[in-house]
This record gives structure tokens, sequence and C-alpha cells, in this order.
């Protein structure tokens, strides 16, 4: 008998699919796939609810634990781990709705909106970084943007990830530092030189080679990124005089009006007091 | 700092330097120290008010509109006194304290520190 690709194809598909029996969930559709694993949309049957469920191909260690404990409002919540009945492990977690930051940064945003996402991912990591819990493979498609504009940074701290090429740290040891070096990567894919050269500063100054050369936190990062949205001379970045000027004048706008203003009057009624 | 002693503090600096710009005039010369503590004065006024109001109120735009509506006031009754003694000279007077009023309105919003809200018992 003769088995057309088309059928080879769909049966390779039926087997690839996880095994859910003796779990709560009940498989959906797949919605994602990467190095690590596979995201389907699932069912919960106990609590009736819909949930994200990733297959991993590797066998998720007691760092899972750890992550499954982080509580911010930009880190997807796990619900449980476990292994399937086909030996793979998986672990449930909210499913979220909204644009991958790949896709969300291809439409038009203004740089504080930018950044507002960044900053999102940044407080995240650092509340992470103080539970000792590090990412390992920060990057935009593991960054959502839900519909109301709320930032989740998702997949952390798998052990068997060693980074994605354009986000991974030179190091071959990941620590914090290799965090920061995504984040800088993030920001630079987020933010091109030409919207702002401090921010491009700030960028580079997280992705140096040298990890003595980058901010010491993640908290140090996003204070120079504060720095920068409140007009302030950013540590990065040793601006050139016609800058800080330019800078000067733009926090100071409405004062340099009034104090124009007030030198104009003068002047006028200097002038035409004799008319 | 607290908004009110701001208020103060570029009232009086900012009073000072306006009637200080009487020197311009050589008529007024021999008055200037006069001019110069009266302008001082109100413009202390001007700020002390301008303070009380950033304390109460945060608005960049109405701190600049409630300056100015003191500043144009207290020269007004500046020029009023200033125009029974002979000459009167209501545009000089008024215009610049305009535009010195929206200036310290405009400072009290931007510095110094808001009331600290006090916590019901």
């Amino acid at each position: 008998m003769e088995v057309s690709d088309s059928v080879l194809d769909h049966l390779r598909q039926v087997i690839a699919l996880p095994d859910l029996t003796g779990t709560r969930y009940e498989l959906e559709s797949e919605i994602g796939r990467g190095g690590m694993g596979v995201v389907y949309a699932a069912r919960d049957r106990e609590l009736d609810r819909r949930v994200a469920l990733k297959v991993l191909e590797v066998p998720i260690t007691g760092e899972a634990q750890l992550i499954a404990r982080l509580e911010h409002p930009s880190i997807v919540p796990i619900f449980e781990t476990g292994t399937l009945a086909d030996g793979r492990s998986f672990y449930a977690m909210k499913l979220m709705s909204g644009a991958r930051l790949d896709r969300y940064a291809a439409d038009t945003h203004t740089l504080s909106e930018r950044l507002r996402v960044l900053r999102s991912v940044g407080e995240a990591l650092a509340y992470a970084h103080s539970q000792g819990v590090i990412h390992r493979d920060l990057k935009p498609q593991n960054v959502m943007v839900g519909e109301f504009g709320e930032v989740y940074v998702m997949d952390w701290g798998v052990d068997a990830v060693a980074g994605t090429a354009g986000f991974r740290a030179p190091e071959s040891t990941m620590d914090r530092l290799s965090d920061v070096y995504a984040l800088g990567a993030l920001l630079k894919f987020l933010v091109s030189a030409s919207d702002s050269p401090a921010v491009a500063a700030i960028a580079e100054k997280a992705m140096s080679t040298d990890r003595r050369q980058r901010y010491d936190s993640v908290s140090a990062f996003l204070a120079d990124i504060d720095r920068f949205e409140q007009g302030l001379a950013v540590e990065a970045w040793s601006e050139p005089i016609w800058h800080r000027l330019r800078r000067f004048a733009s926090r100071n706008a409405v004062l340099l009006w009034l104090v124009a203003a007030y030198t104009l009057v003068k002047f006028l009624l200097f002038f035409l007091r004799k008319f | 700092m607290n908004k009110i002693v701001v208020g103060l503090i570029f009232g009086l600096i900012l009073g000072a330097i306006d009637g200080a710009t009487a020197l311009f005039y050589p008529e007024t010369r021999p008055v200037i120290v006069g001019i110069m503590i009266g302008s001082s004065f109100k413009g202390m006024l001007v700020g002390l008010f301008s303070g009380w109001f950033a304390r109460k109120v945060r608005s960049t735009g109405w701190g600049i509109v409630v300056g100015s509506s003191l500043g144009l006031l207290f020269a007004f009754i500046v020029a009023v006194m200033d125009a029974s003694k002979g000459k009167p000279h209501y545009l000089e007077i008024m215009l610049p304290g305009f535009v010195v009023g929206a200036i310290v309105g405009f400072l009290t919003q931007r510095m110094g520190t808001p009331a600290v809200a006090k916590s019901g018992a």
C-alpha cells in the first residue's frame, strides 16, 4: 500500500503532538514553536480556563520551581510543571493575548512608548535578579505586549538555553550581567540610533564586550533610562556642548519663553517711551 | 524647600531685578532704592500667594495664570499709587509685573516640595 506525502506529514504531526493523558489539560492548537519546544493552547478541564502549555524536549530542572515562585506583573505566571506520559516535560502558564515584541516593534510607536515597554521588561528582570533568577534568553520573541499595553516576559531561566545570537552576551558563564547585555540588545532592537544618540549610548554601554564596562545591574541601566526621559545627562554618554544646550533649552522651554517675553516687553517699553 | 519659601525667594530676586531696570530711565534714578524695595516687596507678595497656590494645585499652566494675574493685580495697585504722585505709568509698571508674576508662578510649580497630605485619624 502506498502512502502519500500529505498523509505522512499528517502522521508525523499527530505523533509529535503531546500525550496529555493523565493531565488536567485538553489540547486545542499549536500557538508557537521555538528551539526549546512547542507552545500549545490548551484547556484546563478542572478550572475550565484556557492556558498555554509549553512542552519541552529537555527536562525541567529545579530552577523551574524557583521561577514558578516569581510574582510580578510583567512575569507570566506558571501554574504547574510536570512530565507527560510520553516522557516530555511541560509547564502550564497563563495564556497571553497580544503581540510579540518583534511584531509590536514593526508598528509605529513613539520613543517614549518603546521605552515604557523596555522599562517594564527591565523591572521584571530586576525583580527576578533579586530573587536569584536570571533569564538567560531575553529576546523580542520572549516578550509579549498585550492589547492594553501590558508587558510580559516569558521563558525564564531554562538551563539548557544558551541565549540567542544578537542578544547573547559573549561570556561563557551566564549571570546577571548577561541579562544586562541582553536588555541592552533589546533596547538597540527597539530604538534606532537616529532616534537618540543618548539612548544608543545606553544600549552600547549595556552591550560592552568588557563586562566591567557594563552597568553593574539592571537597576543602574533603568536609572540611566530614567535620566534620559527626565531630560538629564545620561551616564553612558559624554554629550557635546551643543547637545547639552539643546537639552537645557528643551527642559526649560517655558521658562526661556517667559524670560524672552519679559526682555521683549522691557525693550519695547524702553524704545517706544518717546512715542 | 517649601514652595512658599521658593516663591518668596524668587519673588524677591525677580522683583529686585525688575525694579533695577528703572535705572535705564534717567528720570527714575533718584528714587531707584524706593522702586527696588517696592518692586521686591511686590514680587514677594506674588511669590507668597503663588507658592501657597502651588502647594494646593499642581499644574504648570494654572501656576502661570495665577502668578501672572497676581503680578498684574499688585502692579496695578503700585501703578495707581504711582499715578497719584503725578504722571501715570500704568503700561510701564503693569506689563513687566504681569510677566514677572508668570515667571514666579511657573517657578513655584516647578521647584520646591509640595504640601504633604495629612492622614486622617
